[in-house]
């Protein structure tokens, strides 16, 4: 065969540790595109990246499209239930081959010149072969696989063929992750809907926001002045000593704002169910019995806790929160919505409620957030001799035995812990 | 024959009264008078932001927003608490709604289609909010009232910035 089919992209240089230092960061990792461009090469293309919920491709030929970094790819089920995460772009000359976001499909056709693939990725058919005989073989050309790992419904992708197993790099974060998922009250986690929105600021902003409890009554006073004070009550974690922030190696980390929901299996009965659900307990009282009913009326705002895995999805309170790097200074976040697969609709219904009072362009949360967001991508711009400060709680953080940096909720050390991370990779 | 030239506004036919009212609407939530928005409004109304372009089955669905009587109150205190920096901070906004069509009438209520382009200046950057509107409006003795607003964004799956005002 002649024409080359691999050949060697750039390789970007290694001086960009430095910027990280112990606990305060230099602003430029918000505003230096050559940074951003390195962070793609050296962090979203070697690392685990979180690219869709098994819940959202339950059939075969189901599939969502997304990005691994700035990578557009196509998540899908085969016939034979394995799932693929595909590059979306021909092998031809290199257009996309998808453009829904989600469906249902046999295979995926690039429109340029017809060239199709199956379900598993593998170049089926192109037309008027005759000039391709000797040239290419088709096996050789199938739509670019990204190694694929599932982990309690979490489907992760990566470019590195070389990566450390999805479950090692989850490590610690795992044990948080099944907590999470207790959320289903007995019922699979599925998705139910997402908001989309995008802010003029640095992916690292909404990184480090996810642990940060300090910001929340700040930020959120509006909306804690509009959720009952039974919710206000639950959301009192800033003066609770058992509220906690918690590094979990590998850049994850996770913040408890509500002690008694980390696991929503244990329930000592002394609780009351908060009164604005009482139509939600009557209809539900007439299907399941009362244990049930409590399993799901506690469940309805989620985990107790905002769980943060590096680089790019954070699992927090009742839906996933995924980020995706568009720019050095624009980030698109999805706020994606969970239910319980096969659950009581009320209760399902009564959750998107939920998460549309807070979350999205037009909730009672996302909004204060992004123009915080913003307000710091603007101020960083104001010069490099001022650092980042992400250092708060260094005086009261403690090691657990299990290497686990523990400190108050409103700490910063999930923002060290991701900062530890980018740092080591951005070394290498 | 039909006339085309009749004025867009003509009080003595509901749709006339129904676009009249919906201009109202529109300049007071261009001036930020939201105390007189919700006043416009009837206990059992609904103010709906789609995400799904094609749903109508919008309890059973994640919209954007979704807005009985409670909600709109908590919405309202929120834009005039001044501690919500996003409302405090929102930018600046002018809408034309016109293509005025009435959909249905029933009894006392209007269904009228419309569209509606909203620009949003903040910060150096004008965005446009392009969107299909419905009303409903149902005429009372206190004088017409809102039962229903939903408005379709042409964009609505896709990313949107982060929105302090109200569409």
């Amino acid at each position: 065969m002649n024409a080359p089919l691999r050949f060697h992209p750039r390789t970007p240089d290694s001086s960009y540790a430095d910027l990280v230092q112990d606990a305060v960061v230099d602003p430029a990792l918000y505003t230096d595109p050559q940074i951003f461009d390195v962070e793609m090469d050296k962090i979203f293309t070697k690392t685990w990246v979180w690219v869709a919920h098994v819940s959202e491709l339950p059939k075969p030929g189901d599939f969502r499209s997304t990005f691994v970094g700035r990578n557009p790819v196509i998540v899908v089920r085969d016939r034979q239930n394995n799932i693929h995460v595909l590059e979306n772009r021909c092998r031809h000359r290199g257009a996309t081959v998808c453009e829904k976001t989600k469906g249902n499909t046999t295979g995926f056709t690039c429109p340029y010149h017809s060239w199709s693939y199956g379900l598993d990725g593998k170049l089926r058919g192109l037309p008027y072969a005759d000039g391709y005989e000797d040239v290419i073989e088709k096996s050789d050309l199938p739509l670019k696989a990204l190694k694929v790992g599932v982990y309690a419904g979490m489907i992760f992708a990566s470019y590195n063929e070389e990566i450390e197993p999805l479950e090692d790099f989850l490590g610690n974060a795992k044990h948080w992750i099944d907590l999470f998922m207790k959320q289903g009250a007995g019922f699979p986690i599925k998705t139910q809907g997402e908001h989309k929105f995008s802010f003029k600021g640095n992916w690292k902003i909404q990184l480090e926001n996810t642990t940060d409890g300090y910001h929340f009554p700040v930020v959120h006073k509006t909306f804690l002045q509009s959720v009952d004070a039974e919710t206000s009550e639950m959301l009192s974690f800033m003066t609770d000593e058992a509220s906690i922030t918690r590094s979990l190696g590998n850049g994850h980390s996770v913040m408890v704002m509500v002690p008694e929901h980390v696991d929503l299996d244990v329930d000592d009965g002394t609780e009351q169910l908060q009164e604005r659900f009482a139509h939600v307990i009557e209809a539900l009282s007439k299907d399941y019995p009362p244990e049930q009913v409590r399993r799901i009326v506690r469940s309805l705002h989620g985990a107790g806790f905002n769980l943060n895995l590096f680089p790019n999805v954070a699992m927090s309170m009742s839906f996933f929160r995924v980020l995706r790097p568009v720019a050095v200074d624009e980030t698109e976040i999805r706020h994606v919505a969970l239910g319980m697969d096969g659950g009581p609709e009320i209760a399902n219904r009564e959750r998107m409620r939920i998460h549309e009072h807070f979350q999205g362009p037009f909730g009672f949360g996302s909004p204060d957030d992004a123009e915080a967001w913003e307000r710091v991508q603007a101020g960083a711009r104001a010069g490099r001799d001022v650092p980042i400060l992400v250092n708060r709680g260094l005086n009261r953080e403690w090691q657990d035995q299990n290497g686990d940096k523990v400190s108050h909720s409103t700490d910063e050390t999930g923002m060290r812990e991701a900062y530890a991370m980018w740092k080591r990779m951005m070394s290498k | 024959m039909t006339n085309l030239n009749i004025p867009a506004a003509d009080p003595s036919t509901a749709l006339g009264r129904a676009i009249e009212f919906i201009w109202q609407e529109a300049a007071l939530l261009d001036r930020k008078d939201y105390e007189a928005w919700g006043a416009l409004w009837a206990d059992d109304g609904h103010y709906i932001v789609p995400i799904d372009p094609d749903t109508t089955d919008f309890e059973a669905t994640l919209n954007y927003a979704y807005d009985d009587a409670r909600m709109r109150r908590l919405r309202i205190e929120r834009f005039a608490s001044g501690f919500s920096m996003s409302a405090a901070d929102s930018a600046t906004t002018v809408r034309t709604v016109s293509r005025f069509a009435l959909a249905n009438m029933d009894g006392d209520e209007v269904e009228v289609h419309s569209a509606q382009l909203l620009a949003a200046y903040k910060r150096g950057t004008t965005t446009l909010f392009a969107g299909n509107l419905t009303h409903r409006v149902r005429f009372t003795a206190e004088g017409p009232k809102l039962v229903q607003k939903v408005i379709r964004l042409v964009n609505s799956q896709d990313a949107l910035n982060a929105l302090g005002f109200l569409l």
